[in-house]
């Protein structure tokens, strides 16, 4: 048994048992029917799930009660992915249209060994599952079982030079499986954006998979980001593009709307959106607000990385 | 009955506009947004952040609505129906219902009666002020809609009183267009349909100088 020191955020090893394993379990108590699931859920194998975790730091929300899983269902039909409509079930409806495979995200920039990864480089990560909470911009929130890989991982691998100070993200930009392209919602592709060190911070979350199974097309498949501790939108979905630089890289909202958009979009209570207030957030299937948490309840983890920076600047 | 029978003259639609039943089911109709959210409500159809799209719902039909209430008066000189005009009243009067309920679940569901959060909102939230703005326009127009509110405050300062519904559609388009994230059309065209409506007025209304009749109810 593993002897480990549990941060605010952590949750005990029973909460954060994979599905896989969960469900392997649940097999030998329910005959072959579970594992035939299991099967079925694609790529994803049993095997790759059930691996145990590697990183020490796994984290799910310290309070199950407060911070109980949103339904599967929620969490893939209201979504914001504006390359397949600005309505929240528009990308659950239009983005049947995303061809994940193939599929490669391309590294390079200030590396010493650009490499591009194909979705089953990615796949041959080892897996593991981390509940994270995820705050949106517009106040709401949900709890989701991401299946992943630590970033950190990744960068590892293409040898940053001293020169890499941030890292670039790109999204998929194509008109012909993408049909919210049409529209100027944003200057496409997508863009976003990460300072070194919380690209390389633990939590920091290269996802192929939610709720144990391949990721949907609508949040983001086959491979995205998830930043816990930033508004949603710094997690973007669909990368095909991965470039390590030197300079602060542009992010698509920012460019959008620099006043409402910082390039760093912490989850801060005390820093409202211009034309809303972010001190309070509804976790979907909820029907009361809650108080919003400095770093998205994540600060014990994260709030080190901004010592010194007044975030009301830097928001 | 009387009234009917002249009609019957002026072909089938206007035989229709003054039907008796025609009011009725002008009613009937403007409650079916209610119905269709409330359908939604119960079936799960208003998806998984309901509070957030019942709010968006009735935001939007108290909007559309408000633009077809100005869009009978157009409409009426347009066509020569002069029977239209007696629906404006009630088409206005549901716009501001579904105006009170978007700001009812606003206020009462999604804020949960935290009236210092609200009048936070009001004051520091432009698209807030704006739409609050639009409702408390509604709000007098909808109290000053009766024929006793007529003759009291007489024709000629109703009239005046009642053309701030145009500031409270403006007002509903500018609040839609404020609260989108990034660049988005549809708060555009409902804009552009109430600048089409005003521009048609303006275009009828010098010459042929038809409005003034249609403001006596």
């Amino acid at each position: 048994m593993l002897i480990k020191v549990r941060s605010a955020s952590q949750a005990s090893e029973s909460e954060v048992t994979p599905r896989g394993l969960f469900l392997s379990r649940r097999s030998i108590m329910a005959g072959g029917a579970a594992a035939l699931a299991l099967g079925g859920t694609g790529v994803l194998s049993g095997p790759a799930l059930a691996a145990p975790f590697q990183a020490p730091l796994t984290v799910s929300p310290k309070d199950p009660k407060m911070d109980a899983q949103t339904p599967m269902k929620s969490a893939t039909s209201y979504n914001n992915f504006y390359e397949f409509g600005t309505d929240k079930t528009d990308p659950s409806e239009n983005a049947g249209t995303l061809r994940t495979r193939p599929w490669e995200i391309a590294v390079d920039g200030d590396v010493g060994k650009p490499t591009t990864f194909g979705i089953e480089d990615l796949l041959a990560f080892p897996l593991e599952e981390r509940v994270y909470r995820l705050r949106c911009v517009e106040g709401w929130s949900m709890v989701i079982p991401w299946v992943g890989f630590p970033l950190a991982e990744l960068l590892k691998r293409v040898d940053p030079t001293g020169n890499a100070k941030y890292v670039a993200f790109q999204t998929l930009a194509d008109r012909s499986q993408m049909p919210g392209l049409k529209y100027p919602v944003l200057q496409w592709p997508y863009v976003e954006g990460l300072r070194m060190d919380e690209a390389m911070h633990p939590l920091t979350l290269l996802a192929v998979g939610m709720y144990g199974e391949t990721l949907p097309n609508q949040n983001g498949a086959p491979v995205r980001l998830v930043v816990p501790w930033k508004y949603g939108f710094k997690s973007i979905k669909s990368i095909v593009r991965i470039t390590l630089t030197q300079d602060q890289p542009p992010t698509s909202w920012n460019r959008s709307q620099p006043r409402e958009y910082g390039f760093y979009s912490n989850v801060n209570p005390e820093v409202d959106h211009p034309r809303w207030s972010q001190a309070t957030e509804r976790r979907v299937g909820e029907f009361s607000r809650r108080k919003t948490l400095p770093f998205n309840g994540y600060g014990e983890e994260v709030a080190s990385l901004y010592a010194g920076m007044d975030l009301r600047k830097n928001y | 009955m009387a009234a009917a029978q002249k009609n019957v003259s002026k072909g089938p639609v206007a035989q229709a506009l003054s039907s008796r039943w025609a009011k009725p089911a002008v009613f009937a109709l403007g409650l079916l947004p209610l119905g269709w959210m409330v359908w939604l409500g119960l079936s799960g159809g208003l998806g998984a952040e309901p509070v957030a799209e019942a709010v968006r719902q009735s935001g939007l039909w108290a909007l559309r609505l408000l633009l077809v209430a100005l869009a009978v008066t157009p409409l009426r000189i347009l066509t020569g129906l002069a029977g239209l005009a007696r629906f404006r009243r009630m088409i206005g009067l549901f716009a501001f219902f579904y105006a009170l309920l978007h700001v009812s679940v606003y206020v009462g569901v999604d804020q949960f009666f935290d009236w210092a959060a609200v009048w936070k909102d009001i004051v520091k939230r432009p698209y807030i002020t704006v739409g609050m703005g639009a409702f408390v326009i509604l709000t007098a127009l909808a109290a000053t809609s009766t024929n006793g509110m007529v003759r009291r405050l007489g024709g000629r300062r109703w009239k005046a009183l009642h053309k701030a519904v145009f500031v409270a559609g403006a007002a509903g388009c500018v609040h839609y267009v404020m609260l989108v994230k990034g660049w988005q059309y549809p708060p555009f065209v409902y804009a552009a349909i109430l600048l089409g409506l005003v521009a048609l007025r303006y275009a009828k209304s010098p010459a042929a100088g038809r409005l003034s009749p249609s403001y006596r109810t």
